[in-house]
């Protein structure tokens, strides 16, 4: 009799995820082809059109480009977070482990994220909820999915936020977001990440927000505990220097296109595209002091209507009439790499 | 939490203590200006001087001071305070201290205050749930319609048409039937009795409370529909809650902190007695006494029950605030 009662109070909730076939031999994550389109006033707006890259366990990918570019959109669409309407993910496929996210009923899914692929947002102020202590937060996860007592919730929170090296944990669980430092709060987004051991990061500028001693020391922090538990590391940024520093290979994007993609020293030794040696070139050098900065002309198009051919033709250096009117396909480049530009050789001899 | 609240009971008493000082400077200001409230009384049948003074020293109105106009009479303000905390709020022209006739009627406005806040609190946060969750869909367009109707209509007109169609014509038919059980029927009635101290009071409370649901519906949409495009939310979509949890405790109490702002202010203002609906229904609450001390030219009522009132005011947005800080733990800290 009572071993029925203690059973029934440690009863895990049987997650819809011991249903699914994995495939451990398969790679972490395959995105193939993705689309996401916006139903807005003025049209639809192609805010992702055909991403594809692949995540391997212990990995780390950088996703680059301007605000606008579509990396966000990429990631929510990857979580199954995005708002629907007026977002629509059109098509192609998010494998994880050889599984189709993108065809699992919203059940199975909702397992998915935090257990398998976790989330680190920008702005670790406005992406806590206010009004709960970030102790109650963090115990969410291992309440909703793991079926723990809040006792029991309340001392792995503790643990994570020692983990990501909050000092005083035992009494900062009780603490509420507002009351943490940028930095401090960055570090409880990345333990609210970690907290059911997810083999997928995805970090969303999580260095934005933050001044740049903190920066560091942040970056740092996923970055060992990245290597420490193998993770699958999705890093988005509009940071160069973030990315040369802890990513393995980039992904750069442009108007909703994946205009390259090839391992970090390949494409600050010989960008491939057009776009990406613009915004190499756009970076601010010491050594240059007192000459004017360089900075891409224009503006990135609309995603309403955007012009015919390539995208990034208007404000491409290399541009000939083909650009206005062929949109160029992914071109493999030695090395296996790729570039959607016309004239990849062009841009990688010059 | 207890900090705050101790702060916020010292500033309390500055508060209290000018507002108290402000309706002291308007009071005597106006016995200043307009004269001698025992005199205009009487009229042009003045009786003997000496019995017009004894009734001055009675009312506290032989101050010196009240005949020198800017004078702000601090001595009897003093005097007032004292009073004022020993429970004695001054007597009516008939003799009957104002405090017992407050007492009196004020829990008949207590419950109807209570039954119209949580007529306009349930069904107007629910109501606003509902448009919020269905943005642009039926339901929000039907509660926009309904709430938009609520506030187009003054009390006088919702109160006397509820009053005929529900509580005469529906209620009648409902008295007079053997089928309806008796609290129905004395649920929607013409009017208050005492008899049903709760029940009869329901219909005017909806009345009363339909104006304020209309706000509560309005601002908990909004509110609902801005948080639920937050940061936050996304976050907690990203750690794979239920839709419910997501809405239901993330959202919600979020939602919740400005319409708790609202009803506070409106507790108050209930809680002054509803002129209109009190006057509709025939319900002997504390606005029917202002009203009637008003038509009798009975100062000293009105001073009183206005000091009363401004203190049950205060003290109501005083537990609010507390309440305030209890939702939203960002207040406690500042």
């Amino acid at each position: 009799m009572s071993e029925t009662l203690t059973e029934n109070r440690k009863r895990q909730p049987r997650s819809p995820l011991s249903g699914v076939k994995f495939d451990d031999s398969a790679p972490l994550l395959e995105v193939e082809n993705l689309q996401v389109e916006f139903h807005t006033r003025d049209g639809i707006a192609k805010a992702v059109q055909g991403v594809s890259f692949t995540l391997n366990a212990g990995e780390t990918l950088g996703i680059l480009g301007e605000s606008g570019c579509g990396k966000s959109v990429t990631a929510q669409a990857i979580m199954g977070i995005l708002d629907t309407p007026p977002a629509k993910v059109t098509g192609g496929q998010v494998r994880y482990r050889g599984v189709d996210l993108l065809q699992m009923d919203e059940k199975t899914r909702r397992h998915v994220r935090a257990n398998k692929i976790a989330m680190i947002f920008q702005d670790a102020l406005s992406s806590l909820n206010p009004v709960f202590t970030v102790g109650w937060q963090l115990g969410e996860l291992y309440r909703q999915h793991a079926g723990a007592s809040r006792k029991e919730a309340r001392a792995k929170a503790v643990e994570l936020l020692e983990m990501v090296g909050i000092p005083a944990a035992r009494d900062r669980v009780n603490d509420f977001p507002h009351q943490f430092s940028g930095g401090m709060r960055q570090r409880v987004m990345i333990a609210m990440a970690l907290a059911l051991q997810p083999d997928i990061i995805i970090a969303d500028e999580p260095t934005t927000a933050l001044d740049v001693t903190v920066q560091a020391q942040v970056m740092a922090l996923l970055a060992d505990l990245q290597r420490e538990m193998q993770l699958g590391l999705i890093l988005i940024t509009h940071d160069m220097g973030v990315v040369a520093d802890v990513t393995d290979k980039i992904c750069v994007m442009y108007a909703g296109h994946a205009v390259e993609q090839a391992n970090v020293y390949e494409i600050y030794e010989r960008p491939g595209h057009p776009y990406t040696k613009a915004l190499l070139e756009s970076i601010p050098r010491v050594d240059q002091k007192g000459e004017e900065l360089t900075a891409i002309k224009g503006l990135p198009p609309a995603l309403v209507n955007p012009p015919p051919g390539c995208s990034f033709h208007p404000r491409c250096a290399f541009a000939r009439d083909r650009c206005k009117t062929d949109e160029p396909p992914l071109y493999q480049l030695p090395g296996n790499r790729e570039s959607a530009c016309h004239y990849w050789e062009e841009v990688l001899n010059s | 939490m207890g900090r705050y609240v101790a702060r916020r009971l010292i500033q309390f008493i500055p508060v209290i203590l000018g507002t108290l000082f402000l309706l002291h400077l308007l009071s005597t200001l106006t016995i200043q200006v307009v004269g001698d409230p025992v005199r205009a009384l009487f009229g042009e049948n003045a009786p003997p001087a000496a019995v017009i003074d004894q009734m001055r020293a009675d009312y506290n109105l032989d101050d010196a001071c009240l005949e020198q106009p800017g004078n702000p009479c601090l001595g009897l303000f003093v005097d007032r305070l004292g009073q004022y905390a020993g429970g004695d709020f001054g007597i009516n022209f008939r003799g009957r201290a104002v405090t017992e006739m407050f007492i009196e009627r004020f829990p008949v406005t207590v419950r109807l205050t209570i039954i119209a806040l949580v007529f306009e609190t349930v069904v107007g946060i629910l109501m606003g749930v509902l448009a919020g969750l269905r943005k642009d869909k039926f339901a929000d367009n039907f509660v926009r319609f309904f709430t938009v109707a609520l506030v187009a209509f003054p009390t006088f007109v919702f109160g006397t048409l509820a009053q005929l169609f529900i509580g005469l014509q529906l209620g009648l038919e409902l008295r007079n039937s053997d089928w309806a059980p008796d609290w129905l029927g004395q649920m929607l009635n013409v009017g208050y009795n005492a008899d049903y101290p709760w029940l009869s009071l329901v219909l005017p409370g909806v009345v009363l409370g339909s104006f304020s649901l209309a706000s509560i519906a309005r601002l908990t949409r909004t509110s609902l529909i801005e948080n639920l495009r937050s940061d936050y939310v996304r976050t907690a979509r990203a750690k794979g809650l239920r839709t419910r949890r997501i809405v239901g405790i993330h959202t919600l109490r979020n939602s919740l902190i400005p319409v708790v702002t609202y009803i506070g202010i409106d507790i108050g203002l209930l809680l002054g007695g509803a002129l209109v609906t009190e006057g509709i229904f025939n319900i002997p609450g504390v606005g029917q006494l202002v009203w009637l001390a008003i038509q009798s030219n009975d100062t000293p009522v009105i001073i009183g029950v206005v000091t009363i009132l401004t203190i049950v005011f205060l003290v109501a947005n005083l537990l609010v605030d507390i309440l305030y800080a209890a939702l939203d733990p960002r207040i406690r800290y500042e």
